[in-house]
């Protein structure tokens, strides 16, 4: 699995997105560090920006990702290799590559502006974490949907929409659930609900670590109410590795499955 | 060598492999012909796991394969269509395989014997077609297995690269190995055969040589008798 993963990671090392999504972290830590000397005002507004991006890169990579390298993985398929190993190494090949860019690029600027004098060093470490796990999510998510579906198209659609859903469509469907049914107590609802959305998790996670109530939202104040901040946060990393790792799971289930 | 049971396969609702029984002796020369999706590729690559067969058993050197995977490194694959990494050099895509698969190689004397080395640090999607299947053909041959399976290797070839591809073919033979063959080029098979299978419509239709074909159809010429069991003439 180990030599999979190197030839997948060199390979898009070597290709020219990942040093731009690279310099558009370095570039954007920069800008967001010079506009604003307080490192703390930065992480928020980073937050946003992780939260939505990393899950729209991932997506598009993973999906490219495996559709540009499908000779690839009929070449590997007739050598001696465990099909687990190809695709599960592919994968972390992708993951790891984007999660470097995430954490190399914002990680330069912020050390730079001085980030270990700051006491928001913490609160920017668990920032990357996040990413890192909506990366290695969305990767996923993205990789399921390429190995399904052998249409480009269709594929790249989908994940797309995926990636729509979970970061705009979900929270709209649920506010209008909040409007229309104002009446009935919801809050285990809400907390439910919370569960099926990684985007969601991870923007709870990190507002209860800076813990700023004002920007929780709803969702955000019925989870810090029902299990406090520490044990919330406890609870909201779990949730978070399951994502991670039942898409993995998929992806190992449906590479075995499938005809090439 | 190669021992196949009750193989059944679809693809949706097309049915491609039917309760398919084949068995291969160890040595010589096999082809598989068959019109077009007659499911030569499919049992080919059934027998390498890249297509999962929905029932059946495939068994090489009376081991069980199906969802196995060390046992390829006992065969050497030339698929249909050259499909490589298009942004690989020729020479990481040797030192690649090299380095994913264990054992003796000779690349070296297939680059030589094929021309390639001008192309040895030429981008793999910059190569014509009759070049990258050359360097398929190279690939699957620079390791010394049991048993080598070749889907229509003659696609694409010059007349010289062809000439060295059936010695490269003839030599495997002598030293012993199994090779199956997919191919519609029927002098081919008149050169190589030593034995041919029939597909038709997933079932085997004939097993056997050139010359019980030729009295099974009563056609003195191969080409003839295979077009007689097409047109049905015989069924």
């Amino acid at each position: 699995m180990f030599k999979i993963l190197k030839y997948g990671f060199f390979d898009l090392m070597r290709s020219r997105w990942s040093y731009i999504y690279f310099l558009f972290y370095l570039i954007l830590g920069f800008i967001l560090l010079f506009l604003n000397q307080d490192v703390a005002k930065a992480v928020i507004t980073l937050l946003n920006i992780i939260v939505v991006l990393t899950p729209l890169i991932g997506t598009l990579f993973g999906v490219m990702y495996y559709y540009n390298s499908r000779e690839f993985i009929e070449l590997l398929l007739s050598q001696p290799i465990k099909r687990k190993n190809i695709f599960l190494g592919q994968y972390l090949g992708i993951s790891i590559s984007l999660s470097l860019s995430l954490v190399i690029g914002l990680g330069i600027p912020f050390l730079a502006y001085g980030l270990f004098r700051s006491t928001e060093i913490f609160n920017f470490i668990s920032l990357l974490f996040i990413g890192t796990i909506l990366t290695f999510t969305f990767v996923a998510m993205a990789y399921i949907l390429a190995l399904l579906f052998e249409d480009k198209i269709k594929g790249f659609g989908l994940a797309i929409i995926s990636w729509l859903f979970f970061a705009v469509i979900y929270d709209g469907i649920f506010l209008i659930l909040m409007l229309v049914f104002d009446d009935y107590p919801l809050d285990k609802f809400a907390l439910f609900a919370t569960i099926f959305n990684p985007i969601d998790l991870s923007r709870i996670l990190i507002l209860l670590k800076l813990d700023i109530s004002a920007l929780l939202g709803y969702t955000g104040a019925v989870f810090q109410n029902f299990f406090g901040t520490w044990f919330g946060m406890a609870v909201s990393i779990t949730l978070l590795l399951l994502w991670v790792l039942f898409p993995v799971l998929a992806i190992k289930y449906i590479s075995k499955q499938k005809d090439f | 060598m190669i021992n196949i049971k009750n193989l059944y396969k679809r693809f949706g609702k097309l049915i491609v492999l039917d309760e398919l029984n084949l068995y291969f002796d160890k040595g010589g020369i096999h082809t598989i012909l068959g019109p077009n999706g007659s499911g030569k590729t499919t049992l080919i690559k059934s027998i390498l796991g890249m297509v999962i067969p929905n029932s059946g058993s495939i068994e090489i050197n009376s081991k069980q394969v199906i969802g196995e995977w060390s046992y390829r490194n006992e065969i050497s694959y030339l698929p249909q269509i050259a499909h490589f990494p298009q942004n690989l050099k020729v020479k990481e895509l040797f030192n690649m395989i090299k380095d994913l698969r264990k054992g003796a190689h000779n690349e070296d004397e297939l680059i030589a014997g094929f021309n390639l080395s001008p192309f040895l640090d030429k981008k793999l999607g910059h190569l014509s077609g009759g070049t990258s299947q050359k360097v398929n053909i190279a690939i699957t041959f620079m390791f010394d297995s049991p048993l080598i399976i070749l889907d229509e290797p003659t696609t694409g070839l010059d007349p010289v690269a062809l000439l060295h591809l059936k010695k490269l073919i003839f030599e495997e033979k002598q030293s012993g190995k199994t090779i199956l063959i997919s191919t519609h080029i029927m002098s081919f098979v008149e050169e190589i055969s030593d034995e041919i299978v029939f597909l038709l419509e997933g079932k085997i239709y004939f097993q056997g040589t050139i010359p019980e074909l030729k009295e099974k159809t009563s056609q003195e010429n191969l080409e003839k008798a295979i077009a007689s069991i097409l047109r049905g003439n015989n069924v």
